[in-house]
């Protein structure tokens, strides 16, 4: 019951704190596409891989009071803050998720780039592809980020290390 | 002649409550129809499992698709041939993208994807592309053409035009649904003025846009949406029905897993239960399969997955209670407890179903909002955005609204034939007593 809220909320904690909303879903997709156990259904949109289902769950768990979101000024827009609330960690703690090195991959991931996490996301996305192809999809769908090959690499790269890491510690 | 402008000697028509007839000139699109693959969707509902409430909705995604269909081929033939942001060659992707959009739905489809973490879109993606009929007809129109319409589906395609076509906030899938689901559940909600917003859709560079004239047909048409969905895809009757199908695939996945020894062997579930499903195996699957299943395992010794399938054909469904997943989630611990004490499997009868919409949104630049917004073309040619000129698409736009339900089985809890009192303070925390 709510296993699925418990998921999302465990990679929260682990996290510590995840800062605006896109990374948020970049990074839980990437968790999904390394075999970590999460239900949410992504589709491609603007930004790369996107979860209405998450959009709502994280929305949910705010109004019940779990997580805690803070709109802060960035420049010219606003980013979200989500962090886990007392009541959230309480739940938690009723609600046990065992996702083995989740902790790891997630803290690697918080420590990108929400651009650099949409790359790895897309590059994810397009699994299916060979890595040319990969790279003019992305030359093509993301022309506004002006990616360059050699970020594609990292992101290649980044995904062997993130695997790795789920496997083994 | 080339393939892809073959026309067909007489133009077909087929018959249709929603749009009076469905009318096909192109040899592609008349082949296309003619796959095993399309043909498949006949056999499968639009609507899983809202036919236990609304006894009229059972109709297919096959009725659907032409429909979706003929809606593009009217936009793409009446609206904007000879509009010069509109290119004549991207009318053919457009219709094969349109009657092929939900070429991978399987029976059932929201509880399958839930409970064997599959993905329809996936499975489009895999007709199209695989070695299927769909694939060989769509090659016949050129090597690269199956991809082109892959891409536009799964909205990976550069051709946003026509990506917004077949899949925006205001496009031919939700036109046709609104009014078929409308026609054969038998509510009156769900009702707007079709012609009259394909008469003021535009082409522009990126996207169908409204001229503005349009505007109060398209509040209609938002408002109709919201209706349906909570009048209608959001009913708890249905949403009982869906839990209890969710649970039988639980079951029998479990069950599989645990080395079960099924009476009936269930062939067609193994490469689910495997997670190793194939295009093939899934092409096979319809709701007459399914339901087949359903009627064997009412004999299977399994006291769970027996009492799951009988209540899903016997229409013996779960009631429900609403449930505010923020104050009452201790409830929930103390019940499944409860559950447990009376021997009553809370996995399987203590369910929290959540629904929600958002009926219409816009982008918020740096929000990292995903959704296209619906643009009106004002009459110097500029473009709005439609909250910022209809107050009442403003004061909807954005504000999500929820639902929270709890499942149970209202007459295992009060059947005081055994653990009484612990069915009483089940009873008791529902606030049934």
């Amino acid at each position: 019951m709510l296993k699925d809220h418990a998921k999302i909320m465990h990679a929260i904690a682990a996290s510590n704190e995840i800062i605006g909303r896109k990374k948020l879903q970049k990074m839980i997709y990437i968790a999904k596409k390394i075999d970590y156990p999460f239900h949410e259904k992504f589709a491609f949109h603007f930004y790369g891989p996107y979860s209405e289902e998450l959009t709502l769950r994280i929305e949910e768990l705010c109004n019940m009071g779990f997580l805690n979101e803070v709109r802060e000024k960035k420049g010219g827009y606003f980013q979200y803050r989500y962090t886990l609330t007392e009541s959230g960690a309480e739940f938690l703690n009723l609600n046990e998720v065992s996702m083995p090195h989740l902790e790891d991959c997630l803290e690697h991931m918080n420590s990108q780039s929400a651009r650099f996490l949409e790359l790895v996301s897309t590059v994810l996305y397009f699994d299916n592809l060979s890595k040319e192809e990969v790279a003019e999809k992305i030359f093509t769908l993301k022309s506004k980020q002006r990616y360059t090959e050699e970020e594609i690499n990292q992101a290649y790269e980044y995904i062997t290390q993130l695997k790795h890491k789920a496997r083994t510690h | 002649m080339a393939y892809s402008s073959e026309k067909l000697s007489e133009e077909k028509v087929f018959k249709d409550p929603v749009h009076r007839y469905i009318h096909v000139q192109d040899r592609l699109i008349w082949d296309l129809i003619g796959t095993r693959e399309f043909q498949r969707l006949r056999r499968i509902k639009q609507l899983g499992t809202t036919y236990l409430t609304f006894h009229g909705a059972e109709h297919s995604r096959f009725n659907h698709s032409l429909g979706v269909y003929e809606i593009v081929r009217r936009i793409s033939d009446d609206v904007f041939k000879g509009r010069k942001e509109w290119n004549d060659d991207d009318r053919l992707l457009a219709l094969c993208a349109a009657l092929l959009h939900d070429l991978g739905h399987g029976p059932f489809s929201h509880s399958f994807e839930k409970v064997f973490n599959l993905d329809h879109e996936n499975f489009t993606k895999e007709i199209i592309l695989g070695d299927t009929q769909v694939n060989k007809v769509l090659q016949r129109a050129g090597e690269d053409f199956p991809r082109k319409v892959e891409e536009i589906i799964a909205k990976t395609s550069k051709n946003k035009l026509v990506v917004s076509l077949i899949s925006s906030q205001i496009d031919a899938d939700r036109m046709d649904y609104l009014q078929r689901d409308a026609y054969f559940t038998g509510v009156s909600y769900g009702h707007f003025d079709m012609e009259r917003i394909l008469r003021v859709m535009r082409p522009r560079e990126d996207q169908v846009v409204i001229k503005q004239s349009g505007m109060h047909a398209v509040e209609d048409y938002i408002m109709s949406r919201y209706q349906m969905y909570w009048q209608v895809y959001f009913h708890p009757v249905t949403r009982s029905a869906e839990v209890i199908l969710t649970k039988i695939l639980h079951r029998a996945k479990d069950l599989y897993e645990a080395n079960y020894k099924f009476k009936h062997e269930p062939i067609h579930f193994y490469s689910l239960f495997k997670g190793e499903m194939t295009v093939n195996d899934y092409i096979k699957l319809d709701e007459a399969i399914i339901l087949y299943y359903f009627q064997m395992w009412q004999e299977e010794e399994d006291d769970i997955l027996r009492d799951l399938a009988c209540r899903f054909l016997d229409r013996n469904l779960f009631k429900y209670t609403e449930f505010d997943p923020a104050k009452e989630y201790k409830k929930l611990t103390q019940l499944s407890e409860l559950f447990e004490k009376a021997g009553i499997d809370p996995e399987y009868y203590l369910v929290v179903d959540s629904s929600s919409d958002l009926p219409y949104d816009f982008y918020r630049p740096g929000e990292e909002e995903e959704r296209l917004p619906i643009h009106l073309q004002l009459k110097n040619g500029d473009i709005r955005e439609l909250s910022r000129e209809s107050s009442i698409v403003d004061a909807i736009s954005g504000k999500r609204r929820t639902d929270h339900k709890l499942y149970y089985p209202a007459n295992v809890i009060y059947d005081d034939r055994n653990h009484p009192q612990i069915k009483r303070q089940i009873r008791e925390l529902l606030e049934l007593e």
